[in-house]
């Protein structure tokens, strides 16, 4: 059983942040490469938030998050600001999708115990997600995740599952 | 595995079963061959990153991969066309079906151009790829690396989801729109509560409403949260297809199928809606009409695919005819959802009527929805528009104030330059 551990502080924003404000639909009209989208992460919701982001940091937000366009860059730029961990309540469908197939790990958990800076530490371990919010020493229970995603995060994203195994197996 | 005959099934569990091979039911997980896959300007590009990334040489199925050059149409900078010139270039490569610049939304020609039949499973790049459920379809928005997967394999991996059976009952009443209909879910479901569902409309209101209608109903079921939205098949379904000899094969729900929540809507007793602009980012609150009455409107939108279709057009020139003139500070902008939109307006009068009141006619596509091209709001501008989403920013200015209305009210705004109830230009027709 593979384990992974990510600890970092946490980072909050607000409920119902959809993908328009993680990344502009405009910037995306001139460029698809994370690297340069980066550059404007965040910033129809607080440019000063999305400029603050730091490697490691863990985007802690209220329900719905990523709702709107199902546009990937929304994924791919928190992937570039070296994020790689995302809590909500609850995600909208694509969003977590799409966090899954780029190798962000979206963890469904109540997220109202935790405040800004707070270290966080993830662990994912099988299919079960086990979130510490090690400042306050609260353990919050998260929902597990389903074989195929584990499979998909396993391989490094859906790109990678599907260049190692050409297909989908016909149960999974 | 239990059969169909003793488990009752909603439609997506139907739907799901006949394109997996096996009865499934909702919460598990299986991989079912996708009918047909759409993807446009702004999600394509990506996907034929991760399509080539994957080891893609060829697409699975040419025939039944649609992509639409409609969020940059026209491009403004050449970076943008360089986008587009690479889907351009696949398709040819590829074979696959290219609707260039210019023909519409990619979700008004999927239905349009025959790419969508009842019973089928389709997805696209595109969040608003939900519209197709009016057509008795399972029908959902997925990311490019999703629709890459589809292009690579043909198939895709799905969590069944459990569905809300949204009982609509009674008739619109006059000056009240599908619109207020989705903006009424929208105000009552919890997206929490929608997420990975799939609304199934049902009751006389459904079968009452015409197909533009029930693709208003499927489009916004994304902006509810939900991850799909479907209606049954019926006559209105057939005529408006037009789909010739393959007709495809129409789903119902079995009587007894299990729903995980119900909401119902007495269509008799709603009136007009507005989604009001966000506040610090939090999400669109929606009221009636009557509460944000004489807010002055610098900018009426009549566009998207919510919003631009025939039927949405020709009812708000009805309220423009009513008032007969356009007032002097708003800017009235119309798009239509596609080529054929397009030219039935001029076939039938309405165009040259849209451009005496003064309107913008842009090329059919997204427009200014998204902000990615068209007309931009100024700063601090009020927008009342037929579109399905008002995120700060989304029409390309955050700073400018964006209302989502029906057409009629969106039209009522045009002629009196501030928000005004649309039913009381309707009522002085009678």
């Amino acid at each position: 059983m593979t384990s992974l551990t990510i600890n970092g502080p946490a980072r909050l924003v607000g409920a119902d942040i959809n993908t328009d404000y993680i990344i502009s639909s405009r910037r995306k009209r001139v460029t698809i490469d994370p690297d340069a989208l980066q550059l404007h992460i965040f910033e129809d919701y607080n440019a000063e938030f999305g400029q603050s982001l730091k490697p490691d940091d863990i985007i802690v937000a209220g329900k719905n998050f990523g709702c709107g366009s199902a546009m990937e860059v929304a994924v791919t730029v928190v992937r570039a600001a070296g994020i790689s961990c995302v809590l909500a309540p609850s995600f909208a469908r694509a969003y977590y999708r799409n966090a899954i197939n780029n190798g962000l790990l979206p963890v469904i958990c109540d997220t109202s115990s935790i405040q800004e800076g707070d270290t966080l530490s993830i662990v994912s371990e099988g299919n079960d997600i086990h979130v510490t919010n090690t400042s306050r020493d609260i353990s919050i229970g998260a929902a597990s995740l389903s074989s195929m995603m584990i499979e998909i995060l396993k391989t490094g994203g859906l790109t990678e599952y599907l260049r190692k195994h050409g297909d989908f197996p016909s149960e999974i | 595995m239990p059969s169909s005959s003793v488990t009752p099934a909603t439609i997506s569990e139907k739907i799901l079963s006949a394109h997996c091979g096996r009865e499934c039911r909702a919460g598990e997980s299986v991989v079912c061959k996708v009918d047909a896959a759409m993807a446009t300007d702004g999600s394509a590009p990506m996907a034929i990153d991760y399509f080539n990334k994957m080891g893609g040489k060829k697409l699975a199925e040419p025939q039944s991969m649609i992509f639409a050059l409609d969020h940059y149409a026209p491009p403004d900078n050449p970076a943008t066309v360089e986008l587009q010139d690479r889907i351009r270039r696949f398709s040819e490569e590829q074979g696959n079906t290219l609707y260039d610049i210019g023909a519409g939304i990619g979700h008004q020609l999927m239905i349009e151009r025959g790419h969508v039949k009842p019973g089928q499973l389709i997805v696209g790049a595109d969040s608003h790829s939900v519209a197709y459920g009016a057509a008795n379809v399972f029908a959902t928005g997925v990311g490019s690396s999703d629709l890459a997967a589809v292009m690579l394999t043909g198939k895709l991996w799905f969590k069944v989801p459990e569905s809300i059976r949204v009982t609509l009952t009674g008739k619109l009443p006059n000056g009240v729109d599908a619109k207020d209909i989705a903006l009424e879910i929208n105000r009552t479901l919890d997206p929490a509560e929608a997420s990975y569902r799939t609304l199934e409309f049902q009751g006389d209101g459904a079968a009452s409403l015409t197909f533009e209608e029930r693709m208003l109903l499927t489009n916004m079921s994304t902006d509810a949260g939900a991850k799909a939205g479907v209606f049954a098949a019926d006559a209105t379904t057939t005529a408006y297809l037009n789909a010739g000899d393959d007709v495809g094969v129409a789903v119902h729900a079995d009587k007894d199928a299990v729903y995980a929540l119900d909401l119902n809507i007495d269509l008799d007793q709603l009136t007009p809606r507005l989604a009001r602009p966000p506040v610090d980012g939090a999400a669109a609150e929606i009221v009636g009409i009557e509460q944000d009455l004489g807010t002055p409107v610098d900018m009426v939108y009549l566009g998207t695919c919510t919003g631009g279709r025939k039927s949405d057009l020709e009812r708000a020139l009805n309220v423009l005819r009513t008032g007969g003139t356009k007032h002097k500070r708003v800017q009235l902008i119309v798009t239509p959802a596609s080529d054929r939109v397009y030219s039935d307006l001029a076939t039938e009068g309405m165009l040259a009527e849209f451009i005496a009141l003064g309107a913008l006619v842009m090329t059919p596509g997204c427009g200014s929805c998204c902000g990615t091209c068209g007309t931009i709001p100024g700063n601090e501008k009020v927008v009342m528009s037929a579109a399905n989403r008002n995120f700060t920013g989304r029409m390309g200015n955050a700073k400018a104030r964006v209302y989502l209305a029906s057409p009629e009210a969106c039209a009522a705004a045009a002629i009196t330059g501030e928000i005004t109830d649309p039913r009381t230009f309707l009522e002085a027709q009678q």
